[in-house]
């Protein structure tokens, strides 16, 4: 039987997609369900003097209005932040509590204050206009590199500093940059980002009087993780009262990872107005409280010798948290972070200084890559100058750098455990015609035209485990991944994942390395994800986990299914187990060759006797029943890499970039499904683009965000980009039996240095920050003419 | 109030809505046809695209009242006898979707593209579909899909 694994196979969740016949949260009604809106702060902040509801409670079809002082009472408990970071110092994080509903002060424009459910959406709406809240506005604390200076927003939290981290040795840097030629510098913004799923968060939940259990249906990437913070934390109903369902989800990114207000809120009221309660957001309400991704300003060095070596890296970082710290905020700037920025790169010292700050803005948290991005920002900056300014060729710089002996242990934290860089820049380099780009750059001058180009080469730390290694670093849970495999007495097979997909395909890929295990057809395997009534407990899916980690507890659960078959099929065909043999779905007696298929064994362990004679297939020892479970806990992360290269074609007149070319060399290790993995490299190669060349998320002064819909925002569109040429390498990860490394996000994390290295490349060398808007490109090109009139 | 009256999927339905009720809110709602998704309220995404009388429009900022009498097609109205139209089947076929939230509308856009000119070029593929929002796909596959569909409509 030929392996699926590795094969094109298509997808079996499109059926359903493509005849709108997807079920999301919005699509959820339940009978007699009421509508809820949320009061939110129009201040970045204010205390909250005084709620009124009276009037609201009044308006017609009102049937409820809740505020911070009722989920007080009750105890509710707030949003929670999921990993524990210590400073330099040695001092602990400072955390300031997180209500569901604010009661005493607001900190983010959007932040909710009330909830009003009504009979219809438009009742609640006016319900809503008429809850007054009396504020007294205060001084809004909005540049992260200015809110240590400011005012102190939340009560025992000095400078508004959450910590001041250090991973690193300060004196080795020291003594390397005292050794350098040169050193490199350069000062950095990353681009704050609204992650932007397409579907907008929304919660349906349904209380059951006589059970007493809550439903929630919900948009997260994670229905076990919001279940136990809920109940943990929250303390809105014990866990086997609580029901998480996460059903179609339109996307995530990372903004889907958090528990929210909202979810609490409606889950708690539900509970006291004894109705069911729907709410969806508006788009506007997604871009205010949605948690936005990056926010860092940096100032990095990188001591270089004259001949292209490494010495010593140095990275002095604001990160912004925004309002609050959520559940990846804290660790998203330090160890998500700070490993990766040295990069794909033998570098004998290094540092990474990290002052994490409160501002009265939406919270910031984990946005595809996560950390990651940042640093390979970083450190791709950085190189791509050093080149420069040694006027060595970018890609020769990088390749004198690269580790060519694997494991490789790197600077700071990982043990990278395979990987070819050397490899995979060249290929990258052949694929994008590397060496016709002179040829090319003159073409485009003489049309009038700048053309540059870029190159990055990263790598990334993602399959986000093992439990040991993450609790060692602060974090609150453990980070496996579990599965159940449940063969059905009539051969269907339902696989049951603590992962959750919300775009990643895990109905088709997870089927295939089933299929591939139990040597059945996928058609007769379902995979089951997103309810906490079904199945195990998991994790969910960020940070290129659900491969690297929930693929391999199926592998695991379905390698127990054949082992309790080996032995039931040796006891039917009487013989010992050890003269079995398993091979495309059959139990064959090698000396016999007689055979058991696997669904003839499954039969048996579920109908173990039969007529006429006192006899059963189930060996002693074992018990009836063909349903097996796995947890599985990596001994390493997975470290995907690769290089990127871009050219872009820049029009002085306008400032306008044109994407002209973009080649992308990954390593994925072992791919399942290399249309899938395809599909994930272009996703995040456009986000990427997206935070190079068009997003950005402004805050006014007093902390009003400027771009709080799609007509402010720009989200990229189809005639932003070039076809991308992607090509791969392959080395397989040995921390897991696949060999399967995370894809999910490298195309986010390599893709905006590549950008900005080929703007700044056309630009001569011109600094520029991110997006390069027209606008900025047009300035630059400006000064460029006027620095080249000079010189001449 | 108002009485809306429309032939849906090629199924005549009449309703009783308040008079600001959106093509989209009616859809959804009214008819229970959620594959129509609602993105962004500004008519910025085209998660709600649709047809009315053979033509895409943006259903999120229709009136229903506005259409009255019009000929809808949803994204549930496309596949026939059990059967997915060229252009599902091509979305398909080059993993044009991900998440899928966008896909109704995409598909609805990219059909009307197809109707409007027969052998589009990848520049005016991507054009046309300006006014799709689709965050996972980075659009490639989108673009093949569309010329993929091309070659069977």
């Amino acid at each position: 039987m030929a392996s699926l694994v590795g094969s094109r196979v298509e997808r079996k969740e499109d059926t359903r997609f493509l005849q709108g016949k997807g079920r999301y949260t919005a699509d959820i009604n339940i009978a007699n369900q009421t509508y809820a809106v949320f009061v939110r702060s129009p201040h970045a902040r204010a205390k909250i003097k005084s709620v009124d509801t009276s009037k609201a409670l009044k308006s017609s079809g009102v049937v409820g209005v809740l505020t911070g002082k009722e989920i007080a009472e009750d105890k509710i408990g707030g949003l929670i932040a999921g990993w524990a970071i210590r400073s330099e110092d040695g001092s602990e994080m400072k955390v300031p509590a997180n209500p569901p509903l604010a009661k005493d002060v607001a900190n983010f424009v959007g932040e909710p204050i009330a909830v009003v459910f009504a009979e219809t959406l438009d009742e609640a709406k006016e319900g809503a206009e008429k809850v007054k809240v009396d504020y007294k506005v205060l001084k809004a604390v909005v540049d992260p590199a200015e809110a240590m200076k400011s005012d102190a927003i939340h009560d025992g939290v000095d400078k508004n500093l959450c910590y001041d981290w250090l991973l690193g040795d300060r004196k080795a840097v020291d003594e390397a940059f005292a050794k350098a030629d040169k050193v490199i510098k350069v000062d950095l913004i990353n681009n704050r980002l609204v992650p932007n799923a397409m579907e907008p968060r929304a919660c349906v939940v349904d209380y059951n009087t006589a059970s007493e259990e809550i439903t929630l249906y919900t948009t997260s990437q994670n229905p076990h993780l919001s279940r136990l913070v809920m109940s943990a934390f929250g303390g809105v109903a014990p866990e086997n009262k609580l029901r998480v369902v996460a059903p179609d989800v339109g996307g995530g990114f990372g903004s889907k990872i958090n528990v929210y207000n909202e979810e609490i809120v409606c889950s708690w009221a539900s509970k006291k107005i004894e109705r069911p309660i729907k709410w969806v957001a508006e788009r506007t309400e997604s871009f205010l409280t949605d948690t936005h991704g990056r926010d860092h300003v940096t100032h990095a060095e990188l001591a270089v010798t004259n001949d292209g070596k490494f010495l010593g890296f140095k990275n002095e970082t604001i990160a912004n948290l925004g309002a609050y710290a959520r559940v990846f905020g804290t660790v998203t700037p330090t160890y998500l972070f700070g490993p990766c920025a040295t990069g794909v790169y033998v570098i004998p010292a290094a540092y990474s200084n990290v002052k994490a700050v409160y501002t009265n803005t939406a919270p910031v948290d984990a946005y595809r890559g996560a950390g990651r991005p940042e640093a390979t920002y970083t450190i791709e900056r950085l190189v791509e100058k050093a080149a420069m300014e040694l006027g060595m060729d970018k890609t020769e710089i990088r390749m004198k750098n690269f580790p060519t002996q694997f494991p490789f242990k790197q600077t700071l934290v990982h043990t990278v455990d395979s990987g070819d860089y050397v490899a995979g820049l060249e290929k990258a380099k052949q694929m994008a015609d590397y060496a016709g780009f002179e040829a090319r750059r003159k073409k485009s001058e003489a049309n009038g035209k700048l053309r540059g180009i870029g190159v990055s080469s990263y790598f990334e730390a993602c399959g986000i485990a093992p439990s040991a290694a993450v609790m060692s670093l602060g974090c609150g849970v453990g980070l496996w991944e579990s599965a159940e495999v449940r063969f059905n007495p009539t051969g269907q097979i339902s696989v049951f994942t603590g992962a959750h997909s919300h775009g990643q395909s895990h109905d088709t890929t997870f089927a295939q390395i089933a299929a591939d295990e139990l040597g059945v057809p996928m058609e007769n395997i379902d995979v089951v994800h997103g309810d906490t009534d079904k199945g195990t407990f998991g994790m969910g899916t960020y940070g290129s986990r659900s491969l690297t980690v929930g693929g391999i507890a199926i592998v695991n659960a379905c390698k127990k299914i054949v082992a309790k078959g080996k032995r039931v099929a040796a006891k039917m065909l009487e013989v010992n187990e050890d003269e079995i043999e398993f091979k495309d779905g059959e139990f064959v007696a090698l000396k016999s060759n007689k055979k058991k298929t696997i669904g003839e064994v499954a039969f048996a362990c579920y109908l173990p006797g039969q007529r006429d004679e006192m006899k059963s297939p189930i060996p002693e020892g074992d018990e009836p029943g063909l349903i097996e479970s796995s947890f599985f806990d990596p001994a390493n992360f997975s470290f995907p890499a690769g290089s990127h290269i871009c050219e872009v074609e820049i029009d002085p007149d306008t400032g306008n970039v044109k994407v002209e070319k973009y080649t992308a060399v990954d390593d994925f290790g072992r791919i399942v499904n290399p249309m899938i993995v395809e599909g994930q490299v272009h996703g995040g190669i456009a986000q990427g683009i997206g935070q190079a060349l068009h997003e950005n998320t402004q805050y006014d002064e007093t902390g009003q965000l400027m771009t709080a819909s799609y007509m402010d925002y720009t989200m990229p569109r189809a005639d932003n980009f070039p076809e991308f040429n992607l090509g791969f390498t392959c080395t397989h990860a040995t921390s897991n039996p696949l060999g399967v490394k995370g894809c999910g996000e490298a195309g986010a994390i390599a893709s905006p240095p590549t950008v900005m290295n080929a703007v700044i490349d056309a630009l001569g060398g011109q600094e520029i920050s991110m997006p390069a808007t027209a606008e900025k490109v047009w300035k630059a090109c400006k000064a460029m003419k006027k620095s080249n009139a000079k010189a001449a | 109030m108002t009485k809306i009256t429309l032939e849906v999927n090629g199924k005549k339905v009449s309703k009783e809505v308040p008079d600001h009720t959106l093509l989209s809110v009616f859809l959804r709602d009214n008819l229970n046809l959620t594959g129509t998704h609602v993105g962004c309220d500004t008519s910025q995404c085209g998660a709600c695209v649709v047809h009315v009388n053979g033509k895409s429009i943006k259903s999120c900022s229709t009136l229903a009242a506005d259409v009255e009498g019009s000929k809808v097609t949803t994204i549930e109205g496309l596949a026939k006898d059990g059967k997915l139209h060229p252009m599902q089947a091509a979305f398909k076929k080059t993993h044009g979707l991900q998440c899928g939230y966008c896909t109704p509308g995409m598909v609805m856009s990219a059909v009307d593209l197809l109707q409007t000119k027969k052998n589009p070029s990848d520049q005016e593929i991507r054009e046309w579909l300006e006014g799709n929002i689709c965050r996972c796909t980075g659009y490639q596959n989108i673009v093949a899909a569309v010329k993929e569909a091309a070659t069977k409509m």
